[in-house]
């Protein structure tokens, strides 16, 4: 059996009486593209600033490639490339300079060149590599920390968040990107805010809230099991009746969606309409996505 | 086998990163301190010059260059290691050599060895400039390249404590001000200390800058105000200190890794 990319057992975090995190335990497989989701201060970024090294565990392990972080933290940060959440950089070199920089610091010497060259190339950052990283636009400044994480070829890449404020064109490259790595067999570990980021790129996902993980699954079963369907009806004249009150999610105008579990509830829905005299206008079935998923875990209380 | 390999090559980057990143800005890191020091020179040889004699055949321009060359060699191998810490803190791109494999021993002597490079470079070039104006004798060039060494190494150490610290570029500036400064004026760069009232004298030799500066002068000169073994021994026992405090914060990541 190959050692899982990550293996994080019972960690818990405190911040003085704050607990950032209450006891996580998570195993994510060589090669995949998992997601890591939550609101704000649910904790994804204590647990990942824990596996980069940047905080220590209050208990508990957690190893990258089989490498503990803590006892053998030069493997395991060697296996290991993060990109941050805010868009820092350093404002004296320029882009090329900081890549070979950055894979210096590993270890890397000459022989990595092609690499850190292929990485630029890849991101679109061919014209702007000899750019000071200070004259670098919010966008270009993104990829190049991309580039940077990956300037020592780890197996296993971190993004903490890196669509967050990037427009859809470059969103729609960095995760042509991210596929791409995850193809060569990289293991992605990703974490957002945008649900549809994770669903479109994420085969198992992670929620998190208030430093626990509340739902571990693919994002197929999280699907399926926490809401298989919307029903969206317009009326063209009568109300919904009561009896189908408890599965409406939204009323916009005389268009009602409700949330179905079973697709039989479909007969039930229209059975119900009918039998009010209730005249519909237009009806789809929409597949539910990972928001309605999110909101029934995370939203309530 | 060459001195860069795989494991040397990390601490070496970052070694060779801190270097470059005040040469890019060498106007503001060597050529501002090289004329701050002329200036000195100038005006204070022209003032003094002829009226204070400190030692019987040395005029006191000459007295003064060394005094003038390590007082900047001190400020700015601190300024190296600190603003550079206290930059990348406050910028955040700090974090890219705290996800690295690089150990806190290879990031101390990273820092380090770039602020004492920073260190020795303004000395060099105040001597060599100093060197068009003034006939400066060398005695023991051991003892000068010794001190040079020992004094950079000091600060540069002591700016590590100080960018680990400071959270802001005023708290660095505090240091700067409150610390090195009054440190560096009270320590004999001007005068010696034996022109001074005996309560001065003994305050003097609780100065650590005052063994720095004295020890550098001797090395010019062939005396000082006081054995330069003695100014070694004091100020490798700072260093020490230094060395280990730094050391004891790097390790135990205090305000670097929560």
């Amino acid at each position: 059996m190959t050692v899982p990319a990550i293996k994080i057992e019972h960690i818990q975090k405190h911040f003085g009486s704050l607990q950032a995190l209450k006891g996580i335990d998570l195993t994510v497989q060589q090669g995949e593209f998992f997601g890591l989701l939550g609101p704000n201060g649910a904790g994804k970024s204590t647990l990942i600033n824990i596996l980069a090294g940047l905080l220590r565990p209050s208990t508990g392990n957690a190893a990258i490639m089989g490498h503990d972080v803590v006892t053998d933290y030069q493997a395991a940060r060697q296996a290991l490339g993060v990109v941050p959440q805010e868009l820092v950089f350093d404002p004296f070199f320029n882009v090329r300079e900081m890549l070979r920089f950055q894979a210096g610091y590993f270890g890397r010497g000459k022989e990595n060149d092609a690499w850190v060259d292929e990485i630029i190339e890849s991101l679109g950052l061919t014209d702007k590599a000899h750019t000071n990283m200070r004259r670098l636009s919010g966008g270009m400044k993104r990829r190049a920390l991309i580039a940077q994480a990956l300037a020592h070829r780890p197996p296993v890449i971190v993004l903490d968040e890196p669509t967050a404020g990037v427009d859809v064109e470059l969103r729609q490259l960095m995760w042509a990107f991210i596929k791409k790595l995850n193809k060569e067999g990289h293991t992605i570990i990703l974490t957002t805010h945008y649900l549809e980021e994770a669903e479109e790129l994420c085969s198992r996902v992670a929620m998190m809230k208030q430093g626990e993980i509340v739902a571990l699954d693919t994002t197929a079963n999280l699907l399926s099991k926490f809401a298989a369907k919307n029903l969206c009806i317009t009326l063209k004249s009568g109300d919904l009746p009561e009896s189908l009150r408890p599965l409406l999610k939204k009323v916009e105008g005389a268009t009602f969606s409700l949330a179905l579990t079973e697709l039989n509830q479909v007969e039930f829905a229209l059975s119900e309409l009918r039998k009010v005299n209730a005249e519909i206008d237009d009806m789809q079935l929409i597949e539910a996505d990972l928001e309605d998923v999110f909101l029934s875990l995370v939203g309530g209380a | 086998m060459s001195l860069i390999n795989e494991q040397t090559r990390g601490v070496y980057t970052l070694f060779k990163k801190e270097v470059l990143r005040f040469w890019r800005v060498a106007f503001q890191t060597i050529a501002s301190p090289v004329i701050t020091a002329l200036l000195y020179l100038l005006i204070f040889s022209h003032v003094l010059e002829g009226r204070v004699q400190v030692y019987d055949d040395v005029p006191y321009t000459a007295f003064l260059i060394p005094g003038l060359i390590m007082m900047s060699l001190l400020q700015n191998a601190f300024a190296n290691s600190s603003s550079s810490l206290v930059q990348s803190k406050v910028m955040g791109n700090i974090i890219f050599v705290l996800l690295t494999p690089l150990t806190y021993l290879q990031f101390f002597l990273a820092f380090l060895a770039a602020a004492i490079v920073r260190g020795l470079i303004v000395g060099l070039s105040i001597y060599l400039v100093a060197l068009f104006f003034v006939d400066l004798p060398l005695v023991h060039v051991a003892w000068v390249i010794t001190f040079a060494i020992l004094g950079s190494a000091l600060l540069g150490a002591f700016g590590i404590i100080a960018g680990i610290w400071s959270d802001r570029f005023d708290q660095m500036a505090a240091f700067q001000n409150f610390v090195i400064m009054p440190l560096t004026f009270l320590s004999g760069v001007f005068y010696s200390i034996h022109s001074l009232p005996p309560i001065w004298q003994t305050i003097s030799k609780f100065n650590p800058f005052f063994y720095m500066i004295d020890g550098f002068r001797y090395g010019f000169f062939g005396k000082g105000d006081i054995s330069p073994w003695v100014s070694f021994f004091v100020v490798s026992t700072f260093l020490a200190l230094l060395v280990l405090l730094s050391l004891k914060m790097l390790k135990s990541g205090y305000k670097l890794r929560g």
